[in-house]
């Protein structure tokens, strides 16, 4: 039995990182904790930096990263935030972090539970972003990032999210690979152009005028482009292994089903468990996990939704005046369907706002009462809210 | 260090070629060509965001003839951790070489204000580097703007001399001893009065094992409003003014670096540059001004003395 933070310290004692650059902030920093008793136990032989500050982790991460080693990181919430300024620097050197976010809450008001308003503004950040349901999904996630993310026609960085204490502090079991079954996995990292190379110099983080920054920011995009056919190779190889392989969506019963629920993370076992009620009552249910959200698997999705008679988007975190970014998503991707798919958005578990089957089970009721008037509801919010009640379920 | 022959050292290739897009006259190149004179290893650098960063790498050239990145404007002293810990992890393996050296500029913008956090852990973790502060007392790249470093009563861009204020209200801030109370093995400020003090300073900074800071006093003609062949003698007067003490620490052992046989007032360093142009209009001479600001050189020369004496006894 292990816990998500547990194991994602776990895969990387395995992979023995030469660099690993951190600062602590809840619920991530189990993650670094167990990662320095490694260290000071001798059982990784990796540089450890104990950093004084998120930006000065991500920082060291890029510069180590640049200068030819593997690198790899945790943090959360407000220490994302502060390291925002660095995820787009990161993904332009083509540095390939594994970065193992805990999702949780953003402040203000203070709170450190989950919910994924820590990651998704940096879903434009230029790194792929993998949305773990639970631990063991964390683990083999770990160890299939590394090749993905250095992979040489991806070259990107690689956040891999886990809900905060749902994920990242409950014991579930976890099957790992052994030592030499997850290294031999990894491989070996070879940079192309590393910094320490100081018989062919190069330099980074150079200006650049209009005349190129253009160009410079296509070509960077093609890495994202390749990633689903190096996904899906990397992660048949990996399922070789392990018996266990992920797709960028996961489809529950959603072949035949009329009404389907999409959401993300942990939130998706209770909405499987509701699938199952409701088929044993006779209705056609279905759940859509989105697990790769950048780049985002549009074409997996439409496949997967068009023709519904109503899908219900589950976001657990808001766009404050605008649409939240999943349902942004999803409705994009039915844009091109011959026939609309009537969606609703809704946002739930805010804060660590608990979600329970019931919710659920109110979600497919009001797909299935054909309510899809315009506008986001809330789940499970309280009265004594500046919300309509209109939007509250 | 009497081995160093400057006219040999003038012959070998700087650290960045010809054609770097700095103004004439800026002393940020003087102190980066002559920062590298001494030092044998292979070097490699990195820049804070800042005037020197973005005259040196305009794409699609680059200056730098040595390994150069650039990640942000706060973060020098953070990402320069991360490569030394990268070579330390990777060196034992046979891809890079085994000497190199790790050296970060920054400015005082990037150094006293933005980035002195991720200098000062830098500093305490014990990295092998050596972070050079090119400090010509403002915010230069974005058109010169007050810093921490910005001496008291220079006009600058946010905090202009006015009909009622007369230009920076506030001391600058101690950076140099504020490196040297993290208890580092090597600390120095000099200027560009005389190039080996710059050579030998920077060859004992990066020879040092564990971190090293350096603090170059470097002119802006455009800040400054000086003439740009001026460099050398308004940098001469910073030092036989007192106003910048040329000194270093080694291992806690304070010693001074050179001390004019008779030093001059600081209005002279005041009067040879525009930006306290406004402290000596006719008629309305700031004498208040320009006898506070000797106050302050002096006071700071005593505190220096005693910081000498107390630490050779």
């Amino acid at each position: 039995m292990t816990s998500g933070n547990l194991a994602f310290a776990e895969a990387m004692r395995q992979i023995n990182p030469d660099v690993v650059a951190a600062y602590p902030i809840t619920p991530s920093t189990e993650i670094p904790m167990k990662f320095a008793e490694f260290v000071a136990d001798g059982r990784v032989d990796t540089e450890f930096i104990a950093v004084e500050s998120e930006h000065s982790a991500i920082t060291a991460c890029v510069g180590a990263s640049v200068s030819g080693a593997r690198v790899m990181t945790a943090s959360s919430a407000n220490g994302v935030a502060l390291m925002h300024e660095i995820f787009p620097i990161a993904a332009a050197f083509r540095a390939p972090i594994v970065f193992g976010l805990v999702n949780r809450s953003l402040g203000a008001p203070v709170n450190i539970h989950c919910d994924h308003s820590d990651s998704m503004p940096e879903r434009d950040s230029g790194w792929i972003q993998i949305y773990c349901e639970d631990a063991q999904e964390v683990y083999d996630t770990v160890i299939l990032s590394v090749r993905l993310a250095e992979h040489p026609d991806v070259r990107t960085p690689v956040f891999i999210c886990q809900d905060g204490f749902i994920t990242s502090h409950c014991y579930e079991p976890v099957e790992f690979l052994s030592d030499e079954a997850a290294r031999g996995f990894a491989g070996t990292y070879e940079r192309a152009y590393p910094l320490l190379d100081v018989d062919n110099p190069v330099s980074y983080g150079s200006f650049v005028m209009s005349e190129d920054y253009f160009e410079i920011k296509r070509n960077q995009i093609e890495g994202l482009n390749n990633v689903p056919r190096v996904y899906g190779e990397t992660m048949r190889e990996l399922a070789a292994l392990t018996g266990r392989e992920y797709g960028a969506v996961e489809r529950y019963m959603t072949d035949d089903a009329d009404y389907v629920v999409v959401v993300m993370s942990s939130a998706t076992g209770v909405a499987k468990d509701v699938v199952d009620s409701l088929r044993r009552e006779g209705v056609r249910a279905g759940c859509l996990r989105v697990r790769v959200f950048r780049p985002f698997p549009a074409d997996e999705v439409r496949e997967a939704l068009e023709g519904k008679l109503g899908v219900a988007v589950l976001d657990r975190s808001a766009s404050p005046g605008g649409v939240a970014p999943l349902a942004a998503e999803v409705k994009s991707a039915l844009y091109d369907c011959e026939t609309r798919v009537p969606v609703k958005d809704y946002i739930f578990g805010l804060g660590g706002r608990d979600f329970f089957p019931s919710d659920a089970r109110r979600v497919f009721d009001d797909l299935s009462s054909g309510n899809f008037e315009p506008g986001v509801r809330y789940i499970g919010l309280r009265d004594k809210c500046a919300a309509a009640e209109e939007c509250v379920i | 260090m009497s081995g160093l022959n400057i006219k040999e050292m003038t012959k070998r290739e700087g650290p960045l070629c010809e054609g770097h897009r700095m103004c004439p006259g800026c002393g940020a190149p003087t102190a980066v060509r002559q920062a590298f004179m001494g030092i044998d290893d292979p070097i490699v650098v990195v820049g804070a965001t800042g005037c020197m960063e973005v005259s040196s790498t305009v794409y699609p050239y680059s200056a730098w003839r040595v390994p150069f990145m650039h990640v942000a404007f706060e973060n020098a002293g953070a990402a320069i951790s991360g490569i030394e810990s990268a070579h330390k992890a990777l060196r034992g393996r046979g891809m890079f070489r085994e000497n190199i050296k790790f050296v970060a500029f920054g400015g005082d913008g990037g150094t006293y204000d933005i980035g002195l956090q991720a200098l000062s852990g830098a500093l305490e973790r014990g990295h092998d580097i050596t972070y050079i502060c090119y400090n010509n007392q403002g915010y230069m790249n974005t058109g010169a703007q007050r810093s921490g470093a910005t001496p008291k009563s220079a006009s600058a861009t946010t905090s202009p001399a006015g009909l009622k204020l007369p230009g920076k209200l506030q001391r600058p801030k101690n950076l140099t001893e504020i490196a040297e109370a993290h208890d580092i093995p090597y600390v120095a400020q000099t200027t560009l009065h005389n190039p080996m003090d710059v050579i030998t300073k920077v060859k004992r900074a990066v020879e040092t094992k564990g971190p090293a800071f350096v603090n170059i006093l470097v002119p802006c003609p455009l800040f400054w409003k000086i003439d740009p062949a001026d460099q050398a003698q308004v940098c001469k007067l910073a030092v036989d003014s007192r106003f910048w003490p040329v000194y270093e620490v080694a291992d806690g052992e304070y010693k001074l670096s050179y001390e004019p046989k008779k030093h001059v007032p600081v209005e002279d360093f005041l009067k040879s540059q525009g930006r306290y142009a406004h402290l000596f209009k006719r008629d309305a001479v700031r004498t208040d001004l320009i006898e506070s600001a000797q106050r302050d050189v002096d006071a700071q020369w005593e505190k220096l003395k005693m910081r000498i004496q107390s630490s050779q006894r």
